[in-house]
């Protein structure tokens, strides 16, 4: 460390860098951002029930709201400022296309239940959407109004389930999911009041294809399968699981979180597929807003179309409508509704934008390109970090600790030296198959010139930690952030989970 | 392909320092054979545009008809500076604060959002949000019966349609027995007399789905002598700067829908799901939380906490399969919150209750028309002599957006076919209220 970064500062900023107050430690009270007319009256019909307290919300003009959000952005890393190589969420570009026209008043002022007739244009893209995802995966159905990623497994659980209902087949009680699967998908199954069986890998970083075999039977409802898998491999036998898993009588569920490998390459007919839900704000560019909104259609196969939650859309003579009521002549089998009003509708605008600008050309390229950057950055480190499994990988490259072996630096800290050197860290520790993982994905939308500078830190911090005496600067990494690493032990041990105003923080103490 | 950095003497260099020697090699492992895709080639984003006007111009946006749509979806103003800030990139394009030395943008907007929406219910706790009010409150349910152990959910007729079936979707499977009660325009069901000590929760709604505002403080103290949970629902959350809050009256679990407050509808999604609430039952909550704590420095930071909840360590015994909030929607909802402050949020809803007044006024001299809750916020059922679809069809015609039939939602009750959902907001002017006072007057002539 040099001199420079010990300056202390009288106001706690550091240059570009502010500290900033919480809103409530901001607070004039009676300042508001918003000037409304007086109300027109003061007749109440309340029946009694006005509230007889403040809220207690702090008041702030606009400047100083405007402010504070702008600096509070400041502190956060994105897409936008660096490259964000994090496995397992593919973080690419987000075209600012897509946010134009989801604010078209014609597509972002428009109200669910709105006269059909007067919404014929929100039904007629989302029908384009549903034309896009059902061709791409080669599936003849798709529902569209899952939220997110799990919740779309959820649907894609449901819709087995109920199909197992209507053929009399309610005893199948196990889920089948490899112990590299993503923490959702037992969740899930669970929720649907599966039991759920681990299936091992089979050392090459795929699942085990005998011991599934040995393991379908009259009581497995469904194998949930990754596809290409969180080791970042396409599972090659994938066809020849479905098979088996058909001919035991259950259904093949495939978790689409890594989609963007293969899209424009290969359906999901082909490999046998039932069921699979897409992450819209993966795979099709819509932005992850720190932790969501998400979308997640799920496709799926003629054997479970008939049981596909509400709402989706109906041709009839004047033009399409909406079928909503679970049971009605529209949809007899359907297994209910999942989601309020008809899905995410401002994300299914985003990435209809984003599949349109593409193509079928642009998405199969993009596809190529995201595998292309992944094994670049596979070769490259493998100079110095050991990748997890030999030969070619898909979208993300697995590394595990091994590297770091006796150097008493840990995954974690070698994560958090990369934030000093301007990188957002992969994902660590997951998947939970391989020691100390660190998961890679670069995405299509990042430059040779950035992978290259990438891969030039990561090895000469690969270089240092294996020196062995520079350990406690990787322990203490990082240290040019706007905080340093946090105490989440505290935490969890003494929650503090919102603010309170000063009287009720004493009482509470 | 304007999306794509890649140049083909990029692309060269690369397959050459991997060892292959073409972008296909890679894909070896994949079924042979290019599928034929029915689909087009990439397009500049001139010609998207095109595509994507013409798809909202065939619908009607209620930015160009007066609007008088409710049924849990809510036309508000949004400050200019609201949808400046939440398209910064730092917010739009960040993922899940899981490093949080570079994401406490995100962090501290998430407690002040956890800290308004309490403050807002009255309730102890908040959570970083859930994917809507409907699935929030099939979270609310199950986590009822976790805390008391019980597996009857009684929901009464006044919470919303959606809310009702997501939540009876939902919890299927999970061996738990949900009970929805007719709907019931006029607040009238008797919930007290169906408190049993079997009973794990009680799922209520205020103001209700079709206006009415009940004072839940006997219904509450009920529920507690039974050892029964009493959820709340809010779809309206304009309505807490004015309307006595359901902690306030007693409520153990209060979810709402935040979309109201956090911009246009958007064709009904996404929606921001709130959820609140005590302190005693926080291990048993769904969904992320953020807390404070300090970093090595000894300095205030955030992070996510109590994740020992959650599906990426406890696996099939999490509390809830969600691994997102809505956190984008949940920041416009919270820079909302702190654009308003106490005095504008107050404000806001006492100009919408006015409104609301105004318009029942007006439509109740209306031959024929009669207002049905005697409370309510912004928002009411009213009775025509005639189908209300029927009705708000031909008002579209005439470019009015007239309110929500309720048979909509209810195809099999024949006597809501005449029931409409009509909402006054800060928007509705007096202009918009005279033309939809002319409209009926006509269609009902």
């Amino acid at each position: 460390m040099t001199d420079r970064t010990d300056i202390e500062t009288t106001s706690g900023n550091r240059g570009l860098s502010f500290e900033e107050p919480l809103i409530f430690e901001q607070d004039s009270p009676q300042s508001t951002a918003v000037d409304l007319e007086e109300p027109s009256h003061d007749i109440d019909r309340l029946g009694g029930l006005r509230r007889r307290s403040a809220v207690g919300l702090p008041g702030l003009s606009e400047p100083e709201v405007v402010r504070h959000y702008t600096r509070l952005s400041q502190k956060n890393y994105s897409i936008d400022t660096g490259f964000y190589p994090l496995g397992s969420c593919t973080m690419k570009h987000n075209p600012r296309l897509n946010e134009k026209m989801a604010r078209l008043p014609g597509l972002g002022d428009i109200h669910p239940f709105q006269p059909e007739s007067t919404v014929q244009g929100a039904y007629k893209l989302m029908y384009s959407l549903a034309t896009w995802l059902k061709e791409l995966t080669g599936l003849p159905a798709v529902a569209l109004s899952p939220a997110a990623g799990a919740h779309g497994e959820l649907c894609g659980i449901m819709a087995i389930r109920a199909a197992h209902q209507a053929a009399g087949n309610d005893d199948r009680k196990v889920v089948l999911v490899p112990e590299s699967a993503h923490g959702t998908n037992p969740a899930t199954a669970a929720i649907c009041g599966y039991s759920v069986e681990s299936i091992p890998g089979n050392g090459n970083g795929r699942v085990a294809v005998d011991a599934l075999k040995a393991r379908l039977g009259p009581d497995v409802a469904a194998v949930m399968i990754t596809n290409p898998n969180t080791c970042g491999l396409f599972e090659n036998e994938a066809k020849a699981i479905a098979d088996a898993v058909h001919a035991a009588g259950a259904y093949f569920y495939m978790d689409g979180a890594n989609f963007n490998a293969i899209v424009g390459l290969v359906t999901l007919s082909e490999l046998g597929v039932d069921a699979m839900h897409i992450n819209l704000h993966k795979t099709f560019s819509t932005p992850h807003g720190g932790g969501g909104p998400g979308a997640g259609p799920m496709v799926l196969s003629d054997a479970l179309a008939p049981f596909a939650p509400v709402p989706f859309l109906v041709h009839d003579a004047n033009g399409l409508r909406m079928a909503e009521h679970a049971g009605d002549k529209d949809a007899p089998q359907s297994f209910g509704r999942m989601k309020g009003y008809h899905g995410q509708f401002g994300v299914f605008v985003r990435a209809l934008a984003y599949m349109m600008s593409l193509g079928i050309d642009g998405l199969r390229q993009a596809s190529g390109d995201a595998v292309l950057n992944a094994n670049y950055l596979r070769v490259r480190l493998s100079e110095e970090l050991t990748p997890s499994y030999d030969g070619i990988c898909m979208h993300e490259a697995l590394f595990d600790d091994r590297f770091l072996k006796d150097t008493g630096v840990s995954t974690l800290d070698f994560a958090k030296s990369m934030i000093d050197e301007g990188f957002h860290p992969p994902t660590m520790y997951f998947p939970l198959v391989v020691h100390g993982a660190l998961l890679m994905e670069p995405t299509e939308t990042e430059s040779k010139a950035t992978l290259d500078q990438y891969c030039e830190t990561v090895l000469a911090l690969a270089r240092k930690a294996k020196r062995g005496d520079m350990a406690e600067e990787f322990l203490s990494a990082p240290h040019l952030t706007p905080r340093r690493r946090l105490d989440e032990t505290q935490a969890a041990r003494k929650p503090i989970l919102r603010w309170k105003p000063e009287p009720l923080k004493h009482a509470a103490e | 392909m304007r999306y794509l950095p890649l140049t083909n003497s990029d692309r060269g260099a690369m397959l050459s320092t991997i060892g292959v020697g073409s972008i296909d090699e890679l894909f070896s492992e994949l079924p042979s054979g290019e599928p034929d895709f029915n689909l087009p080639d990439c397009q500049s984003e001139i010609s998207v545009e095109r595509a994507m006007n013409a798809f909202a111009r065939e619908n009607l946006s209620c930015s160009d008809a007066p609007s008088f749509l409710g049924a849990g979806n809510y036309r508000h103003h949004t400050p200019a500076s609201l949808d400046h800030l939440i398209q910064r990139g730092e917010f739009l394009t960040a993922y899940t604060p899981y490093q949080p030395e570079i994401s406490q943008g995100t962090l501290q907007t998430i407690y002040e959002f956890q800290s308004q929406v309490a403050l807002m219910m009255d309730m102890e706790v908040a959570n970083a949000s859930m994917y809507d009010g409907a699935t929030a409150c099939a979270e609310a349910a199950a986590m009822a019966c976790r805390v008391t152990k019980r597996s009857r959910v009684l929901m009464s007729g006044a919470v919303h349609p959606h809310y009702r079936d997501v939540t009876q979707t939902q919890l299927k499977h999970l061996n738990l027995e949900i009970d929805c009660l007719a709907p019931d325009p006029i607040g009238v069901e008797d919930l007290i007399g169906r408190v049993d000590d079997d009973l794990a929760c009680i799922v209520v709604q205020n103001p209700g789905f079709f206006g009415h505002l009940a004072d839940l403080s006997q219904l509450a103290e009920a529920c507690h002598a039974a050892g029964v949970l009493l959820v709340a629902c809010v779809a309206e959350p304009v309505s807490l700067g004015l309307v006595t809050p359901p902690g306030a009256m007693g409520a153990d679990i209060v979810v709402g829908e935040g979309q109201s407050l956090a911009g246009p509808a958007s064709f009904g999604g996404p929606g921001v799901g709130l959820f609140a609430t005590q302190e005693k039952y926080l291990r048993q909550m769904p969904g992320r939380l953020c807390g404070e704590t300090v970093d090595a420095d000894g300095r205030r930071g955030f992070v996510l906490t109590l994740s020992t909840r959650e599906q990426h360590i406890r696996r099939e015994k999490a509390t809830s399969n969600i691994c997102t909030n809505s956190g984008l929607i949940a920041l416009a909802f919270t820079i909302h919150m702190t654009l308003l402050g106490e005095a504008g949020f107050t404000r806001l809803a006492e100009v919408n209750h006015a409104n609301a007044v105004t318009l029942a006024n007006k439509l109740s001299a209306i031959k024929g028309v009669t207002v049905v809750p005697q409370t309510f916020f912004n928002e009411f059922a009213i009775t025509l002599p005639r189908a209300a679809a029927e009705v708000a069809e031909a008002l579209a015609s005439k470019g009015i957006l007239g309110g929500v039939p309720v048979s909509r939602f209810y195809p099999r009750y024949e006597e809501l076919a005449n029931v409409l959902l009509v909402t006054a907001t800060e928007l509705t002017t007096d202009g918009d209220m005279d033309a939809l006072v002319s409209g009926l007057g006509e269609v009902l002539s």
